[in-house]
């Protein structure tokens, strides 16, 4: 119930910070969230979270910039530019520059899908997993602008946000971030 | 003549960069792009996996359609694969019967070209056309930007088709057997009510169409 009115206010906020209405559907379509959690897996080197979870992780109010970069590993579009996010993280570290990679990989293929691939393109970014079926709620939640397509990026400095439904070259992420940072 | 044909093509290039750089640039409040509610929907002239053209008007007797915009290779559109099948079952003699449509370029996704669109659909038992969007030019007017991405369209007394739902099938796109809410059924089921769509859009994850 306590959750509700954040996520509420969140909304208010959101939508005020980003000046425009929240649509109306998503008042209509209120779902009930579990309570936020997250785990890493047994080797600790993923973690798991829910939308309630993961959010705060990259929304704190500090001078880091994240860039959160909606994937999976079966999208193509989405791993052809994991190595641009990936630069930019090493390049970028000391402008306090954060790349989280948010994969929308199945919970069930963690071990044997996700976790190999993170080992053997050696990324260096964090990368947690999504597992949250409420798509409906935490979609809009991200942006009110995003159709749900993968690859999606966000970008929040201070409470400053820029999301993106669309894939990148190297040099437009470096762009796209220089109007941020 | 000849340099007004050059100049045709030159307009339509230059048109078609702008509608392409429009996907590539921030959403900017309020200007969606392709069909939102209560818009009227265009036709479509696809061909099928039978090698046969398909148009809405090919369906006199419908009184709608669910139009999925779905693929071969996405995991969601392959983990919807069997609902659709079942929401063709279950509307089709109500009326809305489902047309699936195949928006990517196999020149950028080679598991999804026509041929392998024939193959997905024997081998699944597709009751409704699945229709190959060759131009790339239908899900662009639509407004799908993923694989699975449904509009729901109902014909009107002077023949039009008006976008009445757009999004996901259900609340659970990866998993079918945790379904809780099926915004889908539940919008055709208010249409065949006779009532207003009280959820007229949702949102899901998808696979990017392919450009």
């Amino acid at each position: 119930m306590k959750f509700t009115y954040l996520l509420l206010l969140f909304m208010v906020f959101q939508a005020c910070v980003e000046g425009k209405e929240t649509p109306s559907e998503e008042a209509e379509v209120s779902e009930e969230i579990d309570k936020a959690e997250s785990y890493t897996n047994t080797d600790g080197k993923i973690a798991v979270y829910n939308f309630e979870g993961l959010e705060p992780e990259f929304s704190k109010s500090n001078d880091t910039t994240y860039i959160v970069n909606f994937w999976a590993t079966w999208c193509k579009p989405c791993i052809k530019e994991l190595p641009y996010f990936e630069e930019i993280n090493s390049k970028y570290s000391e402008d306090k520059v954060k790349v989280m990679l948010v994969s929308l990989d199945d919970p069930k293929k963690l071990d044997s899908q996700l976790l190999p691939f993170v080992e053997k393109h050696q990324l260096n970014s964090t990368v947690v997993l999504l597992d949250d079926p409420a798509a409906n709620t935490w979609i809009p939640m991200v942006s009110p602008e995003w159709s749900g397509s993968i690859p999606a990026t966000l970008m929040i400095k201070n409470g400053a946000r820029k999301f993106y439904e669309r894939s990148f070259t190297y040099n437009e992420l470096e762009t796209e971030l220089k109007t941020i940072l | 003549m000849k340099t007004k044909s050059i100049l045709t093509v030159a307009v339509i290039a230059i048109l078609g960069v702008f509608a392409f750089s429009s996907f590539t640039s921030t959403a900017e409040s309020g200007t969606t792009k392709g069909y939102t509610i209560g818009d009227k929907a265009a036709n479509i002239n696809l061909k099928n996996v039978d090698g046969k053209m398909v148009s809405y008007d090919d369906y006199p007797n419908a009184d709608g359609f669910i139009v999925i915009f779905t693929c071969n290779t996405c995991p969601y559109a392959v983990a919807s694969e069997d609902r659709i099948i079942a929401l063709d079952k279950e509307f089709k003699t109500k009326g809305y019967p489902v047309i699936a449509i195949n928006p990517n370029n196999p020149e950028v996704q080679p598991d999804d070209s026509y041929e392998l669109m024939q193959k997905k659909a024997k081998e699944k038992g597709f009751t409704f056309p699945y229709l190959y969007d060759e131009s790339q030019s239908v899900y662009a007017t639509y407004g799908a930007t993923k694989t699975p991405h449904v509009y729901l369209l109902q014909k009107t007394a002077d023949g039009d088709r008006i976008v009445r739902y757009i999004g996901a099938i259900d609340d659970n796109v990866r998993d079918g057997s945790a379904v809780k809410d099926r915004f889908l059924a539940n919008a055709v089921n208010q249409l065949i009510a006779g009532t207003e769509v009280t959820v007229k859009e949702t949102k899901a994850i998808g696979c990017s169409v392919k450009q």
